[in-house]
């Protein structure tokens, strides 16, 4: 017989007890058969029973049998009591499915590998360096002739692949109509064989797709790309795709799992660096630089001096390069010529995603770790008190001979049915909320995209996870139930006040996670709340924005007719040009030199607007005057009050000039405006001037306009209604303007808080679930000790206790335990804010009100919690309680 | 486990050896098989038969099978696997030389 017949005789019990009867009755009858007498034949045999049993304990897995009946008893201890157990359940599926969910997230974004060949010897290059404004900084972007010097330099170690990030750019597959967006990236020609791809149909690029500027118009497509954009059509090999004025030719479709190094962005073309208009600029920094080792490189001895050689070609390359820092003043030079260069392992590739939301997801995997901290704490309380309200029955098993490793296993099974349970739903929630949140990423119009496999990695995890809840759970009660001292049990209680240190303890340590919790989330939210709340001084209602662009540059006057025909449109306030809109992440600064003298440390930050911009925006103008047509770049200038604080301190700015670095036209200050965010809600305004939109060279010629942004108030509530009769009125005017993209400034301002907005809204949503579970806890706990001392409470009202003095022994551990929880919550919550203070706006953990507001929640929770407790204490009939004794 | 009898780790070689020489037999014939081949001399305790038949089953010594009497009733009749003839050839050897010791220490004696 093997396992699987007697685990199937474990599981069918019945059957084989009828099947060993069965064998033994034909037994005897054989026995009578033959002439003997009927009661000496079944003497011989002996008793039945004990046959039987000897028999059946041969016959079937006894482990397995005992563990069934234990489960199947655990089951009906949770269906006894069915909504203590539906708390349980549901509690712990959504603390699991979090934590499964954040683990999911955290994985794919930060530490699962590329799928390429040898993504552990993969590692990327940046350097660390002092910024203007004396902050140390980093960057990973590198000029493609320095990345080509460094990588002859160092080919007998390391292969260096450079590719670019994937920006989402405007492409045309047909007419010139019917612009769409995708990600592009500039790769080097190695990337593909270095990363071991191949593709699947077609070429991929290769190193000899590396020749030089506009000499191999190639384009591999990605798979992802090829699949959702032209349904895996074979034909697409071979057409052509335009990307700005250049022409290329699709040669091959990436391996299908491959969507670039980029995590959270699916690069949807691959072209080669060499393309790109900024590859033969010396001192343009825009691809990173990738270090693939040799397999035969010791990543441990050879890292160190590879990073050395690389830095000194890197200086090398700088000291010679006569166009990296024209003009610029000694300090500065030294700045550039001091960076210290870095090796990071890339293996699970790099973006600027992962670098904003580290802390963001490590943040939340703290929470959702705490809120299934705070789950489980309250379901092995349940259990507890359920165990504790059995210690007569265990005691009994006990004393009649139980294992007390069965006994264990009883409670263990309990524990276990839940953890099965809640891990079944808490699947469900992560399946569902991990790209949910995914989806709150980044603006809607560009979301993060990130693959999220239920593989191995998230099962392996979901799995430890499964058995660390059900250690958390069961281990502790089942022990202490097992320790029962059956003499003293039966005798009427041990120690009755045990279980409840225990439990008392649980709720110090639940108060504590809770108002780590209350605590962190309600810095997050107020931290949001004010950046939101921030003031802007200008307006962004009903404010729609046309990013424009024009291929090969279009006179102002072009655009100036088109802001003209714009303004005819019925629905539409007023028109105004800007180079590029406010907070729209664009950011370009300028040497500020007044009088000739070298340039000041820190520069200032412009943006060329067309007369009307500012009331348009309304910007209010503090003194001076708007910008008027006959207005020109360079000449005359408008400055923020910031500007003049920092350039013209204590002086009235308007009438006097600055220059745009040493050496360069005049321009003369006309008016002066209130200070309004730049490109960043989060920093405060910084020195800016706006220029005229019209722009002239040196010899007062027009020059062209290749990209700008009209900003256009309309009278409808929803300045989106007139988006597309807009965009169709440029692109019928046919004068080489393409609207490129359609948003509002509400949009943008709402893409500056998107981090904010997310981690205060799970924030707040796990401090509610995490208070809601603390109060159940503490409701239970609290409820049971009054069940438990019923009989001292009646003893002490019949001696005449008030009912003030039964409210203070029923609650007054609890209390203490609370205020102990929540001292060590804020030295916690102290420790955790300092971890993430780069997310807080305005707000610190010192605030007053960051702590008040969680403590009065945990009170307020409290007092509800305590309060049906307390009035069945107070409702305790003393007689009642003295007649059952 | 039930007490131990005189038959005691020989009633494994002398079910073994019943069944092969006669196959499917049911309990109570192995019994009666045992006690007529050695002349009324040993007889297996009725009650510790079954327990050391479902063993062996277990073992993957013998193997069993319900089939219809002619009374109507079901009896449950067992045969050697491939797995019990080794096991009695094992049996039998370790038999054989126990016994020559045993007559070995008593010619001494």
């Amino acid at each position: 017989m093997s396992l699987w017949s007697r685990i199937s005789n474990a599981v069918f019990g019945e059957r084989l007890n009828r099947e060993i009867d069965e064998e033994l009755q034909s037994h005897i009858e054989e026995a009578i058969a033959s002439g003997r007498d009927p009661n000496e034949a079944r003497r011989a045999l002996g008793s039945a029973l004990r046959v039987r049993e000897a028999s059946y304990r041969i016959r079937a897995a006894g482990w397995l049998e005992s563990l069934l009946s234990d489960v199947s008893f655990g089951w009906r201890q949770l269906c006894r009591n069915k909504l203590a157990s539906v708390a349980a359940v549901l509690s712990l599926a959504l603390g699991i499915g979090s934590c499964v969910a954040a683990f999911r997230l955290i994985d794919a974004l930060l530490w699962r590998p590329l799928p390429i060949s040898g993504s552990s010897n993969l590692y990327v290059l940046s350097f660390k360096m002092t910024g203007f404004d004396g902050k140390p900084l980093e960057d990973g972007h590198w000029s493609t002739p320095e990345f080509m010097v460094m990588r002859d330099a160092v080919k007998e170690q390391a292969d260096l692949i450079a590719i670019s990030d994937a920006d989402r750019t405007d492409i045309t597959w047909s007419s010139d109509d019917e612009m769409e967006k995708a990600h592009v990236a500039y790769v080097s020609g190695n990337m593909f064989p270095l990363f071991g791809l191949e593709p699947v149909l077609g070429r991929l690029l290769t190193p000899a797709d590396d020749r030089g500027p506009g000499l191999d118009p190639y384009a591999v497509l990605s798979w992802d790309y090829w699949n959702h954009r032209f349904g895996r059509d074979a034909h697409v090999v071979g057409r052509s795709l335009h990307i700005g004025e250049q022409t290329y030719e699709i040669i091959g479709i990436g391996p299908r799992d491959f969507t670039g190094t980029e995590k959270g962005t699916v690069t949807d073309i691959f072209v080669p660096v060499s393309m790109n208009r900024f590859a033969s600029q010396d001192s343009w920094n825009w691809h990173r630089t990738f270090v693939m080792l040799k397999p035969d490189v010791n990543p441990a001895a050879d890292l160190e001096p590879l990073r050395q050689h690389l830095s000194a070609v890197s200086r090398a390359f700088k000291v010679e390069c006569s166009a990296c820092f024209r003009g610029m003043p000694q300090t500065d030079i030294d700045r550039f010529l001091n960076q210290n260069l870095i090796l990071h392992p890339a293996g699970a590739g790099i973006s600027e995603l992962q670098k904003d939301y580290r802390r963001l997801l490590g943040m939340l995997g703290l929470l959702v770790a705490l809120v299934l901290l705070i789950a489980c704490v309250n379901v092995a309380n349940m259990l507890t008190a359920q165990a504790a309200a059995r210690a007569h029955e265990m005691a009994l098993r006990i004393s009649i001979g139980a294992g007390r490793r069965r006994l264990v296993q009883l409670i263990l099974a309990q524990s276990a049915l839940l953890a099965l349970l809640s891990s079944v739903l808490g699947a469900f929630f992560a399946a569902w909320s991990a790209p949910f949140v995914l989806s709150l990423i980044n603006p809607p119009d560009n979301p993060a995209r990130l693959a999220l496999p239920a593989d191995w990695r998230v099962l392996l995890f979901g799995f430890g996870l499964i058995i660390s809840v059900f250690v958390l759970l069961g281990l502790v009660p089942a022990l202490r139930a097992s320790a029962v001292r059956p003499v003293a049990a039966l005798k009427g209680g041990e120690d009755p006040h045990s279980p409840r240190r225990l439990m008392r303890g649980a709720i110090g340590l639940q108060v504590a996670f809770c108002f780590l919790l209350l605590f962190l989330s309600s810095l997050f939210v107020a931290s949001f709340e004010r950046l939101q709340n921030r003031p802007l001084g200008f307006s962004t209602d009903r404010l729609l924005l046309l990013e424009t662009v024009a291929g090969k540059g279009q006179l102002p006057v072009v655009w100036n007719q088109t802001a003209e025909a714009l303004r005819a449109i019925p629905g539409v306030d007023s028109v105004a040009i800007s180079g590029w809109p406010l907070l729209g992440r664009i950011r370009i600064n300028s040497d500020i030199s007044i009088h000739g003298a070298p340039p000041s440390p820190t520069p200032g930050w412009w943006l060329n607007v067309s007369p009307g911009w500012m009331s348009t925006m309304k910007i209010p103008i503090v003194s001076g005057r708007d910008f008027r047509a006959d207005d020109a770049s360079p000449g005359a200038a408008i400055v923020n009050q910031t500007f003049v604080k920092t350039f013209f301190p204590g002086q009235d700015p308007i009438g006097r000039t600055f220059e745009r670095g040493t050496s360069q036209p005049i321009n003369k200050i006309v008016g002066v405006t209130a200070d309004v965010p730049y490109d960043d809600l989060r920093e405060p305004s910084p020195a800016v001037f706006y220029v005229p939109f019209d722009e002239i060279d040196d010899k007062s010629v027009p020059k062209v306009v290749d990209f700008a942004t009209f900003a256009i108030h309309t009278n409808a509530q929803n300045p989106l209604a007139l988006a597309n009769s807009l965009r169709q009125l440029i692109a019928q005017r046919h004068n080489g303007l393409r609207v490129s993209n359609i948003t509002t400034q509400l949009d943008l301002l709402r893409d500056q808080t998107i981090r904010e907005r997310l981690i205060a809204m799970l924030a707040a949503f796990f401090a509610v679930v995490a208070l809601l579970l603390a109060g159940i806890g503490l409701y239970a706990v609290l409820n049971y000790s009054v069940l438990q001392r019923r009989r001292e409470i009646g003893i002490r009202m019949a001696i005449g206790s008030t009912r003030a003095g039964i409210v203070r022994i029923v609650t007054e551990d609890v209390f203490r335990m609370i205020a102990l929880g929540g001292c060590a919550g804020v030295a916690l919550g102290f420790g955790a804010a300092r971890y993430v203070e780069s997310f807080f706006y305005q707000v610190k953990a010192t605030d007053a009100d960051m702590i008040a507001s969680p403590t009065c929640a945990i009170l307020i929770t409290a007092l509800v919690a305590t309060l049906p407790a307390v009035l069945r204490a107070l409702r305790t009939d003393p007689t009642e309680i003295l007649r059952t004794e | 486990m039930a007490k131990t009898d005189a038959l005691q780790g020989s009633l494994d070689l002398l079910v073994l050896k019943i069944l092969s020489r006669r196959p499917r037999l049911h309990g109570y014939a192995i019994m009666v098989a045992i006690a007529d081949a050695s002349g009324e001399v040993l007889r297996a305790e009725e009650g510790s038969l079954y327990p050391a038949l479902y063993r062996m089953e277990e073992a993957g010594w013998i193997r069993a099978e319900w089939i219809k009497k002619d009374t109507g009733r079901r009896a449950r009749v067992y045969e050697l696997t491939p797995a019990g003839k080794k096991q009695l050839g094992a049996e039998e050897s370790r038999w054989q030389s126990v016994s020559l010791a045993i007559n070995r220490v008593l010619r001494e004696a």
